[in-house]
């Protein structure tokens, strides 16, 4: 049942994020192929997220298929008081596909287990938002033109960013260097770490964002620090500086170096990082609409190479 | 003292089940898990006795209830030293350690309070990621979580 769907980045093989990088490619040189012709792709989104939506409702669109759904779950009497199962239910009956975003964690893993009707997870609560992911590594694999013997420079909040954590799991099949930069308070979780050594993946870990650590990178990958995660507001206004990047950090930095952000930020990329070539989070946030079209037709089962 | 006085109320049981080697700290866990706070059948608590093996044991007997494997096995969860024995006749039948199985469906309540099985009417499900020691994680949220430290339902 329900092996289409994407709950998690750790349930793909290798083969398959190798699948998914070949049809953005491929939906990035025709973003207009109309091949959901016919489909009807539902986007629940229980917890309001304009920006995913706008990006799931767009690929579908561009690919011509149609939408249902709702965007905000307050205004729909049919989702108070419902339990997840009943609304999934109720859904399956209408879509071919299903496109939800839940405060609840591990709200998409159960709705796969109640329909049959393939699941694209597009972030519940803290825990995964594959499709963040796969942009993300379309981004590098744009960028860079391969995926494998990468340099990769996590900067920010290492401990709650989940879009991290999924890179690491996404990664383990490329023999990525990771190097971790951030404060004590936001370091990388233990059990990441674990789960670096016991997969081979090298990585540093420093709270200092020095020259060394940023020249030897070919990603950057910069992350929100947001107050709320911190117990001591001191802290927060300490290491709030210490982790943003500026235009002139990036002097002596490889050419080959892009700055990634899965967006919106605050102010941990300074505005005069924007009109630097290496600075690519707008575009990254493009990609998302290839990464997704990519998601959709492997979840519908539809080939575009075949077509 | 206690060794002793523990061989014999053991073979005091005519016919029933008893789980021996239980660390001490999780003997009124094993019985929870086994229902036999509701039970009309004589059940026999020990706690804080002499172990070799633990340095302090707990022990539960009940008779004439025999519980089926998926039971026993959830006990392995939170005492993954504990014995079973089956006793028939004042003899031990049968004597083995608890498995652990690779998944615990529905005995175990999730940490996280924003975890969808937290709100939702749906059995929990854990898969084990490591054995020695215990540690479980959520199917649904994968918050991890010691056996020692799991929430009985
Ligand atoms: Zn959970």
């Amino acid at each position: 049942m329900n092996t289409h769907s994407l709950v998690s980045i750790a349930d793909i093989s290798k083969e398959e994020i190798l699948d998914l990088l070949e049809r953005a490619k491929y939906f990035e040189q025709h973003p207009n192929s109309k091949i959901l012709d016919g489909k009807v792709v539902a986007t629940l989104f229980f917890e309001p997220s304009t920006r995913t939506r706008l990006s799931f409702e767009t690929a579908v669109n561009r690919l011509g298929g149609r939408i249902i759904g709702f965007s905000d779950p307050g205004t729909s009497s049919s989702v108070k008081g419902e339990t997840l199962k009943d609304t999934i239910k109720m859904v399956s009956n209408y879509a071919d596909l299903i496109v939800m975003r839940h405060f609840l964690e591990g709200a998409a893993r159960y709705a796969t287990e109640v329909t049959d009707v393939p699941i694209i997870n597009a972030g519940d609560g803290a825990n995964q938002h594959p499709s963040q992911t796969m942009l993300d590594l379309y981004s590098i694999y744009k960028t860079q033109g391969r995926l494998t013997d990468l340099t990769i420079t996590l900067v920010g909040d290492l401990k709650y960013g989940r879009t991290v954590h999924s890179m690491l799991m996404a990664m383990k099949y490329f023999k990525p260097r990771f190097n971790f930069v951030a404060s004590h308070e936001l370091a990388m979780p233990q059990e990441y770490k674990e789960f670096c050594r016991a997969e081979g993946i090298q990585f540093t870990e420093t709270s200092d964002f020095s020259p060394e650590v940023i020249n030897s990178s070919d990603i950057i990958y910069m992350t929100r620090v947001q107050r709320e995660r911190f117990s001591d507001p001191l802290e927060y206004e300490r290491v709030k500086d210490l982790y943003a990047l500026h235009n002139a950090m990036l002097a002596n930095s490889r050419d080959n170096l892009r700055i990634l952000h899965p967006l919106p930020r605050v102010n941990e990329i300074d505005v005069d990082v924007d009109d630097n070539p290496k600075a690519y989070y707008f575009e990254q946030a493009r990609n998302g609409l290839f990464a997704r079209q990519a998601i959709i037709t492997r979840a519908l089962g539809i080939n575009p190479f075949e077509l | 003292m206690s060794q002793q006085k523990t061989e014999l109320a053991v073979a005091a049981l005519q016919h029933g089940t008893v789980i021996d080697h239980i660390p001490s700290a999780a003997v009124f866990q094993v019985v929870k898990i086994l229902g036999l706070e509701h039970t009309d059948h004589a059940v026999t608590i020990g706690a804080n006795l002499a172990s070799a093996k633990l340095g302090s044991k707990g022990i539960v007997k009940v008779a004439d209830m025999f519980f089926d494997e998926a039971a026993l096995n959830r006990i392995a969860l939170i005492a993954p030293s504990a014995v079973v024995n089956i006793i028939r006749n004042y003899e031990v039948v049968e004597k083995r350690p608890v498995a652990l199985p690779d998944a615990i469906v529905g005995i175990v309540k999730c940490n996280n309070p924003k975890c969808i099985t937290n709100n939702e009417p749906m059995l929990t499900k854990f898969d084990v990621v490591s054995r020695q020691p215990v540690i479980i994680r959520c199917h649904y949220c994968n918050h991890a979580v010691s056996g020692a430290n799991a929430k009985i339902l």
